[in-house]
């Protein structure tokens, strides 16, 4: 036991070095036009040579630091504590969330635009989590080009206001029902394969989507992107210091209060955020409905929802598609924040860190997704000196969570259903 | 109402049933027995579309059904259980129940969405449904718990209500007394009775239990090796002199 320790922890400790010494350990400097490879100082070998140490350390003594944790962590989180009873804990709950939603009406008006901006951002990343949540979380089925109808949302409004001049409010409904069917379209094809290749087809249809904006410049500007998005407007009345659009008129003439550019940035907070709730609060509802049950028995045991009358196809199509739907709300509401969209906003990248979301939150929980959106989006915008460090940061998070707490953040809790009893 | 004729299915070089006929009238208990790996799983599969047979052919009320998707199949009223238990797990035992029902979804996506009253009912019926049949094989005070940990019996006994509840004409149950004790047998055996007494369905049954098939069957046809062996009431098959070759000379 103890000399396998001791092999194991050497050869992670031999790794880290491997690893660490040529990408740490060298430096291409650039002299006049040649470019030299120089050795780096003596604190950075120092450094690495303490990395492998402390990798050496870890793995050494590596169960019992895990046991400590796992011992220290298990009592604190909910799921071993004693039930509490079904009706209260549903009013404690529904009083939490009525007061957090009250106070995230409120908040933007005391705070500085650029919160109010990023947090704009992460009800953004809530809605597309919350989507993406039903496709993965509830029906199982892996999707890694879920960024696609995001950005089908987006560039439908981008497209539609740029050349047909139609409004926020128009664009936001059809953005939602094109990408729906985009995932409708694709769902057919795809949605037979199982597991790894679905995973593999939608990482391809994401790539696809990205590479055609890029590719079709007469139609969406190419890699340029798509600028002068409106924004929305609040019945005919525009948050510009002018009005744009003949027949509109101006919010801060209408009300007579001085012209500030924090009134469009609140009232687009505003908006994201009365979506937002109507995302969670329509999955909520489809959840405890006969498609949501649908997706979760299909993901439990494909064969016996077959047997009981379940068609496979209709079920993964439904998940498919409603997610879809979602994101393309996501997207719509992006672009209008943006004003200004490029296919470099709808990289793999986007999708990963979606999913990630997903899965730190708790497959199918939706306060565990709302609060993991929360923590991704705004922890690396706190920690702006680590930003290079970023990816690197959100791995090991990955790695730390599926060691501890592979269910995620808050997972799924069943709902409770009370029976008539039988006379 | 359900007639299979000439059955056979192959597996690459293995036939593993050939020509193998059956048929089931309504209020009927129909049993189907053989040694190990005779291919009783198999029919079973044809009969509910999770196979397509290589040959022959099956009537569901006069309708031919052999090829049919499964889904489908189940649609019409002819459900099954299977040999290990398929429950959904991680599902409560009521959610369990609920989900057999919903085979018609998308209709009701929109009315589900707003809750209209007309939503409410059906699935207030549902539940009611629900409550009816976990009442009927004693899960009642296990409704909110997960399936996946109820026992072994009750795990079986959830299975047989959860084809229950989708209301079918044919029921067919494989190896339904599988790793139950004597007394949960028992129960069971009254079940199935009341099953066929009490809500009209007929049963086809595979079972290893002699006891059971004995004592409930209307009707027992006998599988050796893919092949059809005997065929009649439980007396005639106790006194066939094939069937006895082939179960003692098996054990
Ligand atoms: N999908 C399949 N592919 C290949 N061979 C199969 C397949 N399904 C069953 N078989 C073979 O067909 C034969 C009959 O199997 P089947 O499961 O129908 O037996 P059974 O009568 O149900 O036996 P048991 O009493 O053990 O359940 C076996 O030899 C089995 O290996
Ligand atoms: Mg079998």
């Amino acid at each position: 036991m103890i000399a396998n320790n001791l092999k194991h922890a050497l050869f992670c400790a031999v790794i880290t070095l491997v690893i660490s010494y040529p990408i740490l350990g060298f430096n291409l400097v650039a002299r006049g036009v040649d470019i030299t490879l120089t050795g780096a100082d003596a604190t950075t070998l120092v450094m690495v040579a303490l990395a492998a140490l402390i990798v050496f350390g870890f793995q050494l003594f590596r169960d019992r630091i895990v046991g400590t944790i796992t011992d220290i962590t298990r009592p604190g989180f909910g799921t071993h504590k004693e039930p509490m009873e079904e009706n209260r804990r549903a009013r404690i709950e529904s009083w939490v969330l009525t007061g957090i939603l009250v106070l995230a009406l409120f908040w933007p008006f005391f705070v500085s635009r650029g919160s109010v901006d990023l947090a704009t951002l992460v009800l953004i990343y809530i809605m597309l989590a919350l989507g993406l949540n039903v496709v993965v979380g509830l029906a199982g089925l892996l999707d890694l080009g879920y960024v696609a109808f995001y950005a089908v949302g987006a560039y439908t409004f981008a497209l539609l206001s740029e050349y047909l001049g139609v409004s926020f409010w128009m664009a936001l409904p059809i953005g939602a029902l094109l990408a729906a069917l985009f995932g409708l379209l694709l769902g057919f094809p795809v949605l037979r394969l199982r597991g790894d290749y679905l995973a593999i087809v939608t990482l391809g249809f994401g790539e696809i989507i990205r590479i055609l904006l890029n590719n079709m410049t007469n139609l969406t500007g190419g890699p340029n992107g798509i600028g002068g998005i409106p924004e929305p407007t609040l019945f005919g009345m525009e948050f510009g210091r002018r009005v744009k659009e003949e027949g509109n008129t101006s919010f801060h003439e209408t009300f007579g209060i001085a012209y500030s550019s924090e009134h469009k940035v609140i009232f687009l907070y505003l908006i994201a955020l009365v979506l937002a709730v109507i995302t969670a609060l329509v999955i909520r509802r489809l959840m405890r409905m006969p498609v949501g049950r649908a997706w979760e028995a299909l993901r439990e045991d494909e064969i016996a929802a077959k047997s009981l009358g379940l068609s496979r196809t209709a079920v993964k199509l439904s998940a498919f598609t409603i997610g879809a739907f979602f994101a393309g709300f996501a997207g719509t509401v992006f672009a209008s924040k943006q004003g200004f969209i490029s296919p470099e906003s709808f990289v793999f990248l986007e999708s990963a860190i979606i999913l990630a979301i997903v899965v730190l939150g708790g497959m199918g929980s939706q306060m565990g997704v709302i609060l993991a959106a929360i923590a991704v989006t705004i922890l690396p915008e706190l920690a702006r000196e680590f930003s290079e460090y970023r990816m690197l940061i959100f791995g090991a998070a990955m790695v730390l969570m599926m060691v501890w707490r592979p269910q995620g953040l808050m997972p799924m809790r069943r709902i409770h259903i009370e029976l008539k009893k039988q006379e | 109402m359900l007639e299979v004729q000439n059955l056979s299915m192959r597996f690459g070089g293995l036939l593993a049933v050939d020509q193998v006929s059956l048929d089931v009238n309504e209020h009927e208990i129909v049993a189907i027995i053989g040694p190990n790996g005779a291919g009783k799983t198999t029919v079973f599969n044809c009969m509910s579309g999770f196979y397509k047979p290589t040959g022959g052919k099956i009537l569901f009320q006069g309708k031919e059904i052999q090829g049919t998707p499964d889904y489908k199949i189940s649609r019409l009223g002819l459900v099954r259980t299977f040999q290990h238990v398929r429950l959904f797990s991680r599902m409560t035992v009521v959610e369990n129940l609920l989900v057999a029902q919903h085979r018609h979804l998308n209709t009701n996506l929109l009315s589900g969405i707003l809750n209209t009253p007309n939503y409410r009912e059906k699935e207030q019926k549902s539940l009611d449904r629900a409550a009816y049949w976990l009442d009927r094989v004693g899960l009642t005070d296990m409704a909110n718990r997960e399936a996946g940990n109820l026992a072994y019996g009750q795990q079986r006994r959830l299975e047989i209500a959860r084809c229950m509840v989708t209301e079918p004409r044919l029921l067919m149950l494989d190896e339904p007394a599988a790793g139950l004790n004597p007394a949960e047998t028992k129960d069971l055996n009254r079940l199935i009775i009341s099953l066929k007494e009490d809500y009209n369905v007929s049963v086809v049954l595979i079972e290893h239990d002699m006891s059971l098939v004995m004592d409930i069957s209307d009707r027992i046809n006998v599988i050796n090796q893919g092949r059809p062996l005997a065929s009649g009431t439980p007396d005639e098959i106790r006194r066939n002199d094939d069937v006895i070759k082939a179960y003692l000379g098996e054990a």
